[in-house]
């Protein structure tokens, strides 16, 4: 026994060298990202230039940029109600899945296709859903003789954000509800039994119990949701490119705009960092405002 | 309060019956213990009473009410679980108000049912902690104060006392009937512990494959069980069983020992099963059973010998202390009127 505990017990320095493979890999592939897109937000640099420090000239200019400042506001537009909205379905979902019912495996793995198939391939099948002239939507509401010409779906601002809101939600519903699926799973059963003794309604199990004990998973599950869509570029870039006219660019679609295609990686570099505190924040919200409850801590008997 | 009448009972989950027609009546303030093997349907059917499983055939009636198509919420029961079911992100005051709460009562008459059920449970230092911060007995308590703020018609308990280490069972055995004695509320209790059973209950129901066996108070069951499975199940260490055959007045067992017994009401060369309990024999001089010690476990108080006998291996409990070797030749002689004869065919006592 002690000597496996010795044996066991490595030396600083052994226990320093054996996380250099992990340090390294983080090291090159995040901080350093990291840390080169932060400075260069802080330059000039062009693609082909290295640029000089030019301060907050960036971040000052782009303050007065009306293209980058909606694009904040889109990128919140689009993160609030898709996240509101997969939430809800999410769950909704998930507590349908969680009914016993006949080839209850088949259908919800079923319910994970959005979540496998590939985003661009999704986005060029929403892009044809939503295309001005060839749209099955508008072709099916035509038919049904509910409208009398195709819907504009992309052309027009308003409606573009909610297309492209709404492809979102598609996609990530599966996530939500496999993960708050796995979340309902974990609750005992005579929970729910000695709430209806005690006399609880369906509405008031839900209320008193299940969305209680579903707040931790629901926690983890909503930061990384609020990360994704935040961050989301994909889907926008193969759908809309940021159009019409710029106004439907998220943060990260308009930070590839200037920094790649527009050639000025310094701006883009100063837009991406822009996003860091909203990020910080969200995280920090969702994080640490609703996981750990007292109830979860203690657990020792006295 | 209230009587509990459970007539011609069954359950069937789709094409697979569990529960074949039973009867029951449980007076107002009784304690009946459902007793019997895993599987034997005695849960589901205190979940039947509970109303948390449907009942397939006949009827359950409490206080004269028939109970069939009335959700769990209107049948006025309380349940105590295995598990305890406290709901983990509520403190023990609140798992207690918490049935009291959804029926709005009155925060006055909340805080006094809480404050009394957690006087009598020994729980008034924990009401602000949460079910992870409490020790396995003190949940058990919660749970059961639980069901004591309700002030329930019936008090169901799902072998509650399963969780426990064996120390805190017997105590909360202890707990659980001194509560009954003090509240005599009408309480359906299972377990399959018979010694749960046998020190608990007022009555006991004996289940096996989804029927009722016997009906009867402890002793009752101890004295006069109606069948070998009753026979076998109540009783620890299990009672003796010896196949044989009846002639003159003995028993011829299969070993070709004979042992006299007492004026059966059957005959002569009908096959037989004698039954003895262990605490019925004693060590004889040349008459009845003989074989072999194999094991003998003395535990202070008394000592279990273990025999190999032609008939097969009989258990032994005397309060003598002996220090025999394995392999000492020895007789086993039943108290004669404590030998129970059953008909080897159907198993009934004769």
């Amino acid at each position: 026994m002690s000597q496996a505990v010795a044996t066991g017990v490595l030396s600083p320095r052994r226990s320093l060298a054996d996380m250099i493979p992990a340090a390294a890999l983080l090291i090159v592939f995040l901080a350093y990202p990291l840390g080169l897109g932060v400075w260069l937000g802080f330059t000039d640099a062009r693609i082909g230039r290295p640029g000089i420090f030019t301060g907050l000239e960036n971040y000052i200019s782009l303050f007065e940029d009306d293209v980058f400042l909606l694009s904040v506001f889109n990128t919140i537009l689009y993160t609030s109600v898709a996240t509101v909205i997969k939430f809800g379905l999410g769950l909704w979902l998930a507590l349908l899945l969680n009914n016993s019912m006949p080839f209850k495996a088949f259908i919800r793995a079923i319910v994970l296709l959005p979540y496998i198939v590939p985003t661009v391939l999704s986005a060029i099948a929403f892009w044809w859903i939503y295309d001005a002239q060839f749209s099955i939507i508008s072709w099916a509401l035509v038919k049904m003789g509910i409208i009398d010409h195709y819907i504009d779906f992309l052309g027009e601002p308003n409606m573009a954000r909610g297309s492209l809101i709404a492809a979102n939600i598609w996609r990530g519903i599966p996530f939500v509800a496999i993960c708050l699926l796995a979340g309902l799973q974990t609750i005992s059963p005579s929970l729910y039994e000695a709430a209806a003794l005690d006399g609880a309604s369906a509405w008031q199990r839900f209320r008193h119990v299940t969305v209680p004990m579903l707040m931790p998973i629901l926690s983890v599950v909503l930061t990384f949701s609020v990360l994704f869509t935040f961050t989301d570029f994909q889907l926008v870039y193969a759908i809309t490119r940021g159009g019409p006219v710029n106004s439907t660019h998220l943060m990260a679609t308009l930070a590839f705009q200037r920094a790649i295609a527009g050639g000025r990686l310094g701006e883009g570099a100063a837009i991406s960092t822009a996003m860091i505190p909203f990020l910080i924040f969200a995280t920090v919200f969702s994080y640490y405002g609703l996981q750990r409850r007292k109830w979860q801590q203690g657990g020792h008997d006295d | 309060m209230a009587a509990v009448v459970i007539r011609d009972v069954e359950k069937a989950f789709g094409s697979l019956r569990v529960i074949h027609g039973i009867n029951v009546d449980i007076a107002d303030g009784e304690f009946v213990v459902l007793v019997g093997p895993s599987g034997c349907g005695k849960s589901t059917l205190l979940r039947m009473i509970a109303g948390l499983e449907q009942i397939t055939g006949g009827s359950i009636s409490i206080g004269g009410r028939v109970v069939n198509n009335l959700p769990p919420k209107d049948r006025d029961t309380a349940m105590v679980f295995q598990n305890y079911a406290l709901y983990p992100h509520m403190t023990v005051h609140d798992n207690m108000a918490f049935s009291l709460k959804l029926r709005h009562a009155d925060a006055k008459l909340i805080g006094e049912r809480v404050a009394k059920a957690a006087a009598i449970l020994n729980l008034e230092d924990y009401l602000q902690r949460y079910p992870r911060q409490l020790s396995g007995g003190q949940r058990q308590r919660v749970a059961m104060g639980r069901a004591i703020v309700r002030d329930p018609q019936v008090f169901l308990f799902d072998e509650p006392l399963s969780n426990l280490d064996a120390k805190l069972r017997v105590q909360m055995r202890t707990e659980i009937k001194a509560l009954h004695q003090r509240l005599k509320t009408t309480t359906v209790y299972v377990t399959h512990d018979q010694i749960e059973a046998m020190t608990m209950a007022d009555r006991i129901v004996v289940m096996h494959d989804g029927i009722v066996e016997q009906i009867g108070t402890p002793l009752e069951l101890y004295d006069h069980p109606a069948n070998t499975f009753v026979a076998g199940f109540i009783g620890s260490p299990a009672m003796n069983f010896l196949p044989g055959t009846l002639r003159n007045g003995a028993v011829e067992t299969a070993g070709g020992q004979a042992i006299r017994v007492a004026m059966p009401k059957a005959e002569d060369g009908q096959p037989v099963i004698l039954g003895v309990r262990p605490e019925h024999l004693k060590i004889g001089n040349g008459h009845g059973i003989k074989g072999q010690v194999s094991v003998l476990e003395p535990t202070g108080a008394e000592t279990q010998i273990f025999v190999d006998t032609p008939s097969g291996p009989v258990t032994a409990v005397v309060s003598e202390r002996h220090s025999f070797a394995p392999g000492t030749p020895i007789t086993l002689e039943p108290r004669p009127d404590c030998i129970h004869l059953f008909d080897a065919q159907s198993g009934r006592h004769l």
